[in-house]
């Protein structure tokens, strides 16, 4: 770095010193120093509930600070409330996805900002569409401004939350966890976005639990632990294996898996030509006992939609499941989960937690019939030991098992419903991407616990987008494309034919490869 | 900001969830401290029995459109619903002839079964609460009305009949407390509402429905029939209700009930449930219905106009939900 740079990089954009913060049980910050310059990418890295996302709750002006002093272009200044922030130009996409889902995609980007028209009276809906488009255009993303969210994949509404951001035009942009839900190509699209801001002098905080993307994206990385600052130091000259140690406080062993012989295992569940629209195409295939299988695919590939189908969360149009070798026919949740099927969703805010109840109860919740003695009275003692054994086993980072769940870190949420279906006891569970948003150490500990359970005779089913999950758990690998299975690979195939598998559309479709994802989305909607 | 408490989680629980209590709590003792300040016939025995006794069957209601509440749903069938009961325990007694424990089982049975059905429209046929509860209540009006044929049914041919609201099996025992059996009712039905809600599988799949009903269903748990059975033991608690009306009129009046459903969901929303669902409680519901009883009698003393009680009611309602949501930005704001 030359001393101009020095000069001119002398008053970073923001400045937070000393900033203090708990909450009832918990000490989330103690102390905290950080700081974004004008035209950086400042990773922020930390466990789960290390207290990165609170740190950028007081940053943007969502929580008060107990003590500390935040100061804007050299100025200290007071950020009492979002508003006030996003008028100093600081933005934020959150780890939770804040779109209201009733409302479609451009009226959720310039919600009370909208264009008016005959004198103010009416929403100019004309304008409001074509800003969007216009937005989405800038991020290369296909889609119909007027689509609801609530049509919309966890990426789609990611991409919408990036777009709503940039219409902001912020100076500093936060961005927490923007990429859990995304694929490769929209993490590409989504690093485009971010260089292109920084060239153009906006600060990027940008918080991960992958840290492949240190290196490509990160100027800085600050390190976080256990609410306290641990340092900073530049992403390119710093080992990943230094940053994990200073986030974790030790080192971290990730092998991939002996694969078992399955010959002679029994085979626990399959299914034949599973259909469902457009997104389930003439699926087939089986699971064996202690068997992990792993489902690869870009995002959109419909496996989501086949777990969905196998576990009677949405209607099957034909096909046939066997557990056991015995036909089985699942209209809704509840006939999956009593043939021991466990499917762990991935959007935990909608569909996996109950996120005003307390940790223990959501630990049970699929298990509370188990919990209830004579006259469906609750043991609540022992619901409350069991919670506790997994807040223990999966390092759950809470106050106490009463906790509300809406009150535990991204990340520690997640592993709240994984401990839901460990504590099920299933057959065959299927994890849907079970470590978004969870962080190293925690990760390798899921791994762990996914591989032992498939050595204790469970059949499961990982999907990831994340290739490295899939060749680091998979004894098999089932690639998907286009609601299609297109192979069978065994576990630790090479990235390279996955992707081929994951990128090989059907030839009796016309144009089918000019048309990207999105494109298909937009369509349906 | 606001003192940060180094407690973990149980303290902190009963911080939020015991202030709504304290609040309509101490609303009530305000109340009650201030017309006995104001007339020296408020804080009388024989007035205190009156307000309990008034309490007694809109209290019951409540509890009754708290355990829909909570699910996220909403029962506006609960004050023709308890008509119908009565009618229903009328034609079993005085009509057919029937002894006593049959025509309290017939009413309670009758309750069960339009919860029961206005349960399968919201779970099974997927009408919203708010719909489906509004056709019941016209439903069970116009029951009422056919199956009486419009005329009241006294129950003078039951001995008894009365003493269950008006009687006092604890004056008989305490001759100084002569609480009647109407309160009595309530508060036991309050009790074991309460236990059920906190203490049984029932109970916490009502507050998973309201919630999270979708995180509920994909746990694969029958959200359909749980919530069935929440709108079934709502009914029942009708059908005590219909009881208790019946009892102290000394008759089934079909042509009374509308109006009822509101003063219940007046009593729950001061005791601090959340219509959105997912969060209540039954003591806070049962001081709501108190804290009315205690206005209307209160100001019936002091000779204020009934329209004015009105007004009265109204306003202490939005006041009760407002310091509710003030509490809330605060508790938020402190974390
Ligand atoms: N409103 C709140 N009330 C109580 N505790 C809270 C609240 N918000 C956060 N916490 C706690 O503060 C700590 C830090 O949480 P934070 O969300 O900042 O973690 P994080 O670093 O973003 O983690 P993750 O990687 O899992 O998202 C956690 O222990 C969390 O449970
Ligand atoms: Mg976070």
């Amino acid at each position: 770095m030359s001393a101009a740079m020095e000069t001119v990089q002398a008053a970073p954009l923001i400045s937070m010193k000393g900033i203090d913060k708990s909450f009832p049980g918990v000490h989330a910050l103690k102390s905290v120093n950080f700081e974004v310059r004008s035209g950086e990418v400042h990773a922020l890295m930390g466990e789960n509930g290390a207290g990165k996302s609170t740190l950028m709750k007081v940053l943007s002006g969502i929580y008060a600070a107990d003590a500390g002093t935040i100061e804007h272009d050299g100025r200290p200044v007071e950020i009492a409330s979002p508003r006030q922030a996003q008028e100093m130009g600081i933005g934020i996409i959150h780890q939770e996805l804040s779109l209201m889902r009733d409302l479609n995609a451009a009226q959720n980007i310039f919600i009370g900002r909208e264009p008016r028209t005959a004198g103010g009276l009416l929403i100019d809906e004309k304008k409001l569409n074509a800003e969007a488009a216009a937005l989405f255009e800038q991020i290369h993303l296909k889609l119909d401004p007027r689509t609801p969210v609530s049509q919309l994949t966890i990426a789609k509404q990611q991409m919408i939350e990036i777009a709503k951001a940039l219409s902001h035009k912020s100076r500093v942009l936060i961005m927490d966890e923007p990429t859990a839900a995304l694929n490769d190509a929209e993490i590409n699209e989504l690093f485009r976005i971010i260089r292109k801001l920084k060239a153009e002098g906006v600060g990027i905080i940008y918080i991960s639990h992958k840290m492949d993307e240190l290196k490509r994206i990160a100027d800085r990385v600050t390190v976080m632990r256990d609410g306290e600052y641990v340092g900073t130091v530049p992403a390119a000259d710093t080992p990943v294996e230094k940053i994990i140690s200073m986030m974790v406080g030790r080192e971290i062993s990730d092998e991939p898996p002996a694969i078992p012989d399955l010959a002679d295992a029994e085979t626990v569940l399959e299914v034949r030509n599973l259909n469902r629209g457009r997104e389930v195409q003439d699926v087939s295939f089986s699971v064996k006992k202690g068997e992990i299988l792993g489902f690869a695919g870009l995002m959109g590939a419909g496996r989501t939609e086949v777990a969905r189908v196998i576990f009677g969360a949405d209607p099957l149009a034909s096909g046939e499941i066997f557990v056991h070798g015995r036909k089985i026919t699942i209209k809704q949740p509840q006939d999956a989960v009593r043939a021991g099927i466990g499917y762990l969703s991935e959007d935990r805010k909608h569909f996996g937690l109950a996120t005003g109840m307390d940790v223990a109860t959501n630990v049970v919740m699929a298990s509370l019939e188990r919990f209830a003695g004579a006259g469906g009275v609750l043991k609540d003692p022992e619901i409350r030991a069991i919670a506790r054994r997994y807040i223990d086993q999966l390092s759950i980072k809470t106050p106490s098992e009463r906790q509300e769940a809406r009150l535990l870190s991204g990340g520690n949420q997640q592993k709240v419903v994984v401990a839901k279906w460990l504590l099920r006891d299933c057959d065959v569970l299927i994890f849907d991407e079970p470590t978004r948003g969870i962080d190293v150490g925690a990760k390798s500990e899921i791994y762990r616990l996914l591989s032992q359970l498939a050595a204790q005779g469970r059949a499961i089913i990982v999907i990831s987008s994340e290739l490295p999950e899939i060749l680091r758990l998979s004894h098999r690998i089932a690639v998907m494309c286009e609601g299609r299975l297109t192979g069978f690979l065994p576990g630790g195939a090479p990235q390279e034919e996955i992707m081929r598998l994951a990128t090989q559309r059907n030839e009796n479709r016309a144009p089918a490869g000019e048309l990207s994802e999105d494109a298909k989305m937009g369509e349906k909607a | 900001m606001s003192a940060i408490s180094s407690k973990p989680g149980p303290g902190n629980l009963l911080r939020t969830q015991g202030a709504q209590k304290l609040l309509a709590f101490a609303g009530l003792i305000a109340l009650v401290a201030g017309f006995s300040l104001a007339s020296p016939n408020f804080m009388q025995t024989p007035n205190i029995i009156a307000i309990l006794q008034a309490a007694s069957v809109n209290g019951v209601l409540a509890v009754a459109a708290t355990l829909i509440i909570i699910t996220g749903g909403i029962d506006l069938s609960v004050g023709t619903g308890m008509t119908f009961c009565a009618v229903i325990a009328g034609v079993v007694l005085t009509y057919l002839g029937m002894p006593m424990p049959v025509g309290i089982a017939a009413a309670i049975l009758a309750g069960t079964c339009s919860g029961l059905l206005s349960g399968t429209f919201v779970a099974k046929l997927k009408v919203p609460p708010f719909i489906a509860t509004l056709g019941m209540m016209l439903i069970l009006k116009g029951l009422s009305l056919v199956i009486s044929g419009t005329r009241p049914i006294y129950f003078n041919d039951t001995p008894g009949f009365t003493d269950i609201a008006t009687g006092s099996i604890v004056g008989m025992i305490v001759p100084a407390v002569p609480l009647p059996n109407g309160v009595v009712i309530l508060f036991a039905v309050a009790g074991i509402a309460s236990y059920i809600l906190g203490r049984t599988i029932l109970g916490r799949y009502a507050f998973a429905l309201g919630s999270n009903e979708e995180a509920l269903r994909l746990s694969g748990v029958n959200a359909d029939r749980w919530k069935i059975a929440i709108y079934a033991l709502g009914g029942s608690i009708v059908g005590v209700a219909g009881i208790l009306i019946g009892s102290r009129l000394n008759s089934a009046q079909p042509a009374l009930g509308l109006g009822y459903e509101l003063d219940a969901i007046a009593a729950v929303v001061i005791g601090g449930t959340s219509l959105r669902g997912g969060q209540g409680t039954i003591l806070g519901t049962v001081i709501g219905a108190l804290i009315m009883a205690v206005l209307a009698n209160g100001l019936r003393i002091l000779s204020v106009a009934q329209e004015w009680q009105t007004v009265v009611t109204g306003s202490i309602i939005i006041l009760a939900v407002y310091a509710d949501m003030l509490r809330r930005q605060r508790a938020a704001a402190a974390g």
